[in-house]
């Protein structure tokens, strides 16, 4: 790595007062053509192009980016990283990226601030208990690190919830994944921006693809807003864009994209140490190193690319949390933003091939794909570079829908994902 | 939040309708002839538009009717609303 971040760096760039940093990543001008492009400059698409660059010996790839990198979802979300969910398959998929995830600060000598302070999911209802147990069997037999907890021990564990049983949702347990956590997203996606573009790759900011080259049944290249660039391996990676990508190449997929919110409040001191998420009063929250209560609220009930979200929904979420955490009720909320999520069927992923040949696609994240980026990027990557998938993400393919093999993780995902 | 203009009852808060997702996907006729792929077409597969949309609403916290709208899911602007069976505006493409 031409400039390697140490304490000595530190020291070093503090005498001519941090004036004197590398750029962390290139700017260039698109070439005539690529080995590879990859459609999106967010965690997934960034990550996919450092393992293509790193594991697969592809050096002349380019990463395409309408906006700036890591500005679409890697920026919107609140940073949940956990890997309890339901089937084999995606115990596979989100427990790779959380093994990545462990290492990833080392990896790309950049501080992406993983901080494993455990994530719980609230039970509420005897279903809810009923479930949640299963769950975490199935999580054990996967090797996947799960304990229940009854109220009591979910009160010891976060003491400022409201575990009275008069509230209209009473806490009657739940489950704790200590491995999981939250991570720093910004710098996920400049962690990756920095390392690929140390291998040679060419990130490309404010580059929209206006369209899809065919001959036949395969790739030839991308139309885009900095003109026509030749390539034949596409790799789309859009998330709430999907679809529209998709449509250029003439093909449908199984995505709705829906507008999904999150807020911040006023920094405060530490007051909650780890997350919490309750599915069935959708409401979940952490605290961010600087202070600040991450709130996640749902989508809205109808597509619309608008970045918004209802008001009525950030108002049920805050509604929940102000029974389950009675503390807060003076908090004042600083921001609200919205981020389009692209929501598959079954709330899984789809890493796969399509039938037009070097044409990939890694979409279907919904409101859950942060907990994945680096599982994502290393498996779409080897997705891209062999033409097959990796025994990992064989289960998310496309043809899923035909066959109708699904990989129902409604109960894990929910709106919390 | 946006308004919808429910052809039963007038214009109302869109809290109070549930989206029934993309119009005009036709139930298929003989349901035992379909291949799988035409079975994942009529199921899954969605035309997911940024632009203008054909849609089905229901007004489930009012008359608890169903009905059509037009509407760009660029900016949520609602652009036409016509009743079920009603043939869509041809104005919009």
């Amino acid at each position: 790595m031409k400039n390697k971040y140490s304490v000595f760096s530190l020291i070093k760039n503090a005498f001519s007062q941090h004036e004197n940093w590398q750029q962390a990543w290139g700017n260039p001008e698109p070439k005539k053509e690529y080995d590879a492009i990859i459609v999106g400059g967010g965690g997934h698409g960034l990550a996919t192009a450092y393992y293509l660059a790193k594991k697969h010996n592809l050096k002349n790839i380019a990463v395409l980016e309408k906006g700036w990198i890591g500005g679409g979802n890697t920026g919107r979300n609140t940073t949940i990283i956990r890997s309890n969910y339901l089937w084999d398959a995606s115990a596979g998929l989100y427990d790779h990226a959380l093994k990545l995830w462990e290492n990833l600060s080392q990896e790309l000598n950049y501080n992406v601030m993983f901080s494993q302070r455990g994530v719980m999911n609230l039970a509420h209802n005897l279903q809810d208990v009923r479930d949640l147990k299963r769950r975490t069997h199935a999580n054990r037999l996967n090797g996947i690190d799960a304990v229940w907890l009854n109220t009591e021990e979910v009160k010891k564990f976060c003491p400022i919830i409201n575990t009275s049983p008069n509230i209209r949702y009473p806490v009657l347990g739940g489950t704790l994944q200590r491995r999981a956590g939250t991570a720093r997203h910004d710098a996920v996606a400049w962690g990756y921006a920095r390392g690929a573009s140390d291998m040679g790759v060419d990130i490309i900011q404010n580059c929209e693809v206006k369209g899809i080259k065919r001959n036949g049944d395969r790739v030839e290249g991308l139309e885009t807003t900095k003109g026509f660039i030749k390539t034949n391996k596409i790799g789309v990676v859009a998330a709430g864009h999907s679809s529209v990508i998709a449509n250029m190449a003439g093909l449908k997929l199984p995505l709705e994209s829906k507008p999904l919110q999150a807020l911040v409040s006023e920094p405060v001191k530490p007051i909650i140490d780890t997350v919490v998420m309750s599915n069935a009063v959708h409401a979940y929250v952490s605290q961010s190193d600087k202070g600040e209560l991450v709130i996640g609220a749902g989508t809205d009930s109808y597509v619309s690319y608008t970045q918004r979200g209802s008001h009525n929904i950030v108002e049920e979420t805050l509604k929940a949390i102000l029974e389950l955490y009675p503390i807060f009720s003076r908090m004042k909320m600083l921001r609200q933003w919205g981020g389009i999520v692209d929501i598959c069927p079954d709330a899984s992923p789809i890493i796969s091939k399509t039938n037009i040949k070097g044409l990939y696609f890694n979409c279907g994240w919904g409101t859950g794909g942060f907990k994945a980026t680096p599982g994502s990027g290393d498996l779409f990557a080897h997705t891209i570079a062999n033409d097959e998938p990796h025994k990992l993400n064989a289960a998310f393919n496309l043809n899923r829908f035909v066959s109708g093999d699904l990989v129902d993780e409604h109960g894990a995902a929910a709106v919390a994902h | 939040m946006f308004l919808i203009n429910c052809p039963f009852c007038g214009e109302r808060d869109q809290s109070e309708f549930s989206s029934g997702g993309e119009a005009h996907i036709v139930r298929p006729k003989q349901p035992t002839e379909l291949s799988d792929d035409e079975w994942a077409e009529y199921l899954f597969m969605r035309k997911n538009i940024k632009g203008i949309q054909f849609e089905r609403w229901n007004h489930v916290h009012g008359c608890r009717k169903w009905f059509n709208v037009v509407r760009d899911t660029s900016n949520d602007k609602i652009l036409s609303v016509y009743k079920m069976g009603e043939k869509p505006p041809v104005n919009y493409k």
